[in-house]
């Protein structure tokens, strides 16, 4: 037998699935997650070995959703010094690199950039051509600076990645060898600002992924799945190979709410719907297309920087199992602060002086918990209007992010996934707007880590095609044929691969001799 | 006279996004090089066009081509001032003061950057009111001032001096030279007299975007509506509430048009709304019956943050309310529908002022 383990670190816990060939859930376990994220991701990898008693050489792949990159960013910590090269004079330079970073950041990666001769127009013409002594100049500079990594961004590399290579060839020549160089045209689309903040923060987070990895290897080992291959999801909730995501670890930073959205798809055999993901501290609400999460249009800040990634479009409420209830007024204000895994202590059911929106359901009467620790005898002084109010503030919560991600007046298929769905009661299941049925799956609790096990391997391009050339069918067909040779590279299986988005845009203002295609491709994961 | 500093340019790019209609390009570029250009030689000057001296040479200052392009390649940062020089060398005499062209998205923002380097006043109007996609879409034109002498420059340090026998002809040729350019040029054109702006051009516009931005900033920080606030100021309506439940482009003609369909929400329940674009927001139709078309302006806002949604951004799923704006009088006489009316963008009707639209 085969067998997969599923991993997802999340604020409070870090769960840990096994799911066999057929994808059948084999065991399921919930740990705390701990500070170093390591030691928690260890420690769920052996319970869960445990708990489905199977032989541990059975396990072929872990897919391990984190928040190792993510955290990094926003802590500003343990990120790499990094030299970044924009290719674009004579272009560019009326907004020098890191223009609009948060201070903090800069001084983080290092402030140090380097502008050089060359790049491309929008057609592929080249704007000038590469000054290969700057290059070398800038490589000499970096190397006695003696930065961690590189960043090499030159305009219009999704058209045209010539000087960017090229320039990466140079450095290399130049720098200590394995210094990681980050190219931008593999990570981002057009927007040069958005595209190179990216990259920076990509080359910038490669040690960061590097020390991850090591550790979630020397946790296989102690778990006896050394052998197992490793695998990390990324945003839009397709699997990176570990060489890919050492390249790419700037990819995880939204994992962890596209791995739910993707589990509550595979719970619950639906394609179309919206998911509602009830954590400890909010409760995260996102649309299904087709199987994946619907992503967000506008311009994504990560850490207080402009990006051009792709994230799943969220909604982000202050509704989870530990959100601490007020009564103010008339009114019931729920949050924004939880207690978080401190519920077990602090929750009025469990002798705390705090209230929660769990202290509410089981108030309520309709939420048990098998914890002998919690007695819902402590909350009978609660007065029963303030209860109900409550539950309707709950319910109305919910409803509300509901319907600002729905597309449309039908009634739509919610699917509620996480530890804290117990707060919305399933006497109120039909009575909530604008929703066709709600289905709390089986499992429901374990719906990120299903969800990373179950991801396929994607490739994407994103670029603009000249229509001179070639015609417009010939260019969408030469960008699905990218696309699906970027799945494969990266892990697929050739023979599943299909075509799971197509987006093509008009150049505005220009005369229609340019369009930007963009194509995502799919498949199941070769095991 | 008052000083435009780096918080007014913030406010300001905000508002010339909504005065974009959709179009004009995202502001965000020449916004950063309008602050940089205040943080490294001070705020600007900005005059009421009754102080312009009647006999002052205005020049106006603009980026032509695509937004997608001036993101991606960003200016040298030259260019600019190479036009803006080129045009008072041939005039052989100095500038008093630049101007914006377009106080609709990017282009408010660039003549900003050229004021405060060229340590010149910018004047408090522009010569649309709103965003337009061509040359000739200027109130400076129906006054029978001349594109040309017009100075495009690149990047590369290219630079044409362009002398045309009318306005047409200086929209296709210039369109022209920027894609051989490379999809963007920076360029100074329309160089006109004081007086030519006291008559011609649309007054107060940068003030307005500035107050728009103030507005948007305000109510979002205090938790008001911030569609109201831009009604008030605007003098605009609300002509739908609703969720985007398709958008479909093609490229007609070599410019990049569609449809957008809304879904009504709450008192708009049940209705339609389909917003007929080419570059800006051209025709609004709600339930089958026109509400709004050009030249008033049509602008899409985000519920939550009053922010406006360009064409290009427009995408599947987007809670929005859809407003329309009155736009300068200027804009509604026989001639100038002739410019920038209905017809001239291919939709075979009449064009009804929105106020009178509203009122029955």
């Amino acid at each position: 037998m085969t067998l997969r383990i599923g991993i997802d670190v999340g604020g409070t816990h870090t769960d840990a699935v096994i799911l066999d060939e057929a994808n059948r859930l084999v065991a399921a376990v919930k740990t705390p997650t701990t500070p170093d994220v390591t030691t928690g991701i260890a420690e769920a990898l052996k319970k869960v070995i445990a708990a489905g008693d199977i032989d541990p050489s059975e396990i072929e792949a872990a897919m391990l959703g984190t928040t190792h990159c993510t955290n990094a960013i926003v802590e500003r910590r343990r990120l790499s010094r990094i030299g970044l090269l924009r290719i674009g004079k004579p272009a560019t330079t009326a907004i020098k690199p890191y223009r609009a970073f948060p201070e903090d950041l800069k001084e983080a990666l290092g402030d140090v950039w380097f502008i050089v001769k060359g790049g491309h127009e929008y057609d592929g013409r080249e704007i000038a051509p590469l000054d290969e002594e700057e290059v070398r100049r800038a490589g000499e500079e970096m190397k006695k600076i003696g930065v961690e990594a590189v960043a090499i961004c030159s305009v219009f590399s999704p058209v045209c990645p010539d000087h960017e290579v090229r320039a990466m060839e140079i450095l290399r020549g130049i720098l200590e060898p394995g210094t990681p160089i980050t190219l931008s045209h593999e990570i981002g689309s057009i927007g040069l600002l958005e595209r190179e903040n990216a990259s920076a923060l990509n080359a910038a987070l490669i040690k960061v992924a590097e020390t991850a990895v090591k550790a979630f290897r020397e946790a296989m080992r102690d778990a006896g799945i050394g052998e197992a291959r490793l695998y990390l999801t990324q945003n839009d909730g397709t699997l990176m190979n570990v060489e890919y995501a050492l390249k790419y670890p700037v990819r995880t930073v939204a994992s962890g709410p596209t791995n739910s959205i993707r589990g509550a798809a595979y719970l619950t055999g639906t394609r179309n719907g919206i998911v509602v993901d009830i954590g400890g501290t909010t409760t995260l609400v996102g649309a299904l297309t087709d199987g994946f999460p619907r992503e967000s249009a506008v311009a994504v800040e990560i850490g207080g920087v402009r990006t051009n990634f792709r994230m799943p479009d969220l909604i982000a409420v202050s509704c989870g199992g530990g959100t601490i209830v007020r009564e103010m007024d008339d009114n019931v204000e729920l949050g924004p602060e939880s207690l978080g895994y401190r519920l077990i202590e602090e929750g009025l059911a469990w002798g705390g002086g705090t209230l929660t929106t769990t202290d509410i359901a089981l108030a309520a009467g309709y939420a048990e918990i098998r914890d002998p620790r919690c007695n819902p005898e402590r909350l009978r002084g609660l007065d029963a209007k303030l209860i109900q109010k409550a539950v309707q503030k709950i319910v109305s919560t919910v409803e509300e992010a509901v319907d600002r991600m729905k597309t449309s007046p039908e009634p739509v298929p919610v699917i509620l996934v996480g530890g804290g769905g117990i707060i919305i009661p399933k006497a109120q299941y039909d009575k909530i707007k604008g929703v066709s049925q709600v289905i709390r799956p089986e499992h429901f609790q374990y719906a990120n880590a299903i969800g990373a096990a179950i991801a396929e391997v994607s490739g994407e391009v994103d670029r603009i095609f000249s229509l001179e050339q070639e015609t417009r069918a010939k260019a969408m067909e030469e960008a699905k044929e990218m696309a699906i040779r970027e799945a494969v590279k990266a892990g697929a299986k050739a023979e599943t691969v299909k075509i799971v988005h197509v987006e093509e845009i008009p150049l505005a203002y220009l005369p229609g001799n340019a369009v930007r295609i963009r194509v995502k491709a799919a498949g199941e994961l070769a095991l | 006279m008052r000083l435009l500093d780096e918080s007014s340019v913030e406010d300001l790019a905000v508002g010339a996004a909504i005065l974009g209609t959709g179009g004009g390009g995202d502001p965000y570029i020449g916004k950063l090089m309008a602050v940089d250009a205040i943080k490294e030689c001070g705020p600007v000057e900005l005059v009421d066009p009754h102080e312009v001296p009647d006999e002052a040479l205005i020049i106006p200052t603009a980026m032509m081509g695509a937004p997608t392009v001036l993101v991606e390649k960003l200016p040298g940062g030259g260019e600019v001032f190479q036009t803006f020089k080129a045009l008072e060398r041939r005039l052989g005499r100095k500038a008093y003061a630049t101007i914006s062209a377009e106080a609709g998205g990017v282009n408010s923002t660039i003549p900003i950057a050229v004021a405060a380097r060229l340590r010149i006043p910018l004047v408090d109007a522009d010569g649309m009111g709103r965003a337009f996609p061509e040359i000739q879409m200027v109130t400076f034109h129906l006054h029978g001032i001349s594109a040309t002498p017009m100075a495009m420059a690149d990047e590369k340090g290219n630079s044409v001096l362009l002398d045309t026998v009318d306005d047409f002809w200086t929209e296709r040729i210039s369109r022209a030279v920027t894609i051989v350019m490379g999809g963007s040029s920076l360029i100074s054109l329309y160089p006109m007299y004081g007086r030519d702006v006291k008559e011609a051009a649309v007054h107060g516009t940068i003030t307005l975007a500035e107050r728009i931005g103030r507005a948007v900033r305000e109510s979002l920080r205090e938790k008001r509506s911030p569609v109201q606030e831009v009604l008030k100021l605007t003098r605009g309506y609300e002509l739908f509430k609703g969720k985007i439940v398709d958008v479909e482009r093609r490229t007609v003609a070599g410019f990049a048009r569609g449809e957008a369909v809304f879904e009504g929400l709450e008192e708009y329940k049940g209705s339609i709304l389909k917003i007929r674009f080419q570059n800006e927001n051209l025709v609004a139709i709600r339930d089958g019956e026109i509400v709004a078309s050009v030249p008033d302006l049509i602008t899409v806002l985000e519920v939550e943050t009053g922010l406006p949604v360009t064409t290009e951004g427009l995408r599947y799923g987007y809670r929005t309310v859809v407003i329309g704006m009155p736009c300068n009088e200027k804009w509604r006489t026989e001639e100038a529908l002739k410019v920038v009316g209905p017809k001239y963008f291919g939709y075979d009707i009449d064009y009804i002022p929105i106020e009178e639209r509203m009122k029955g």
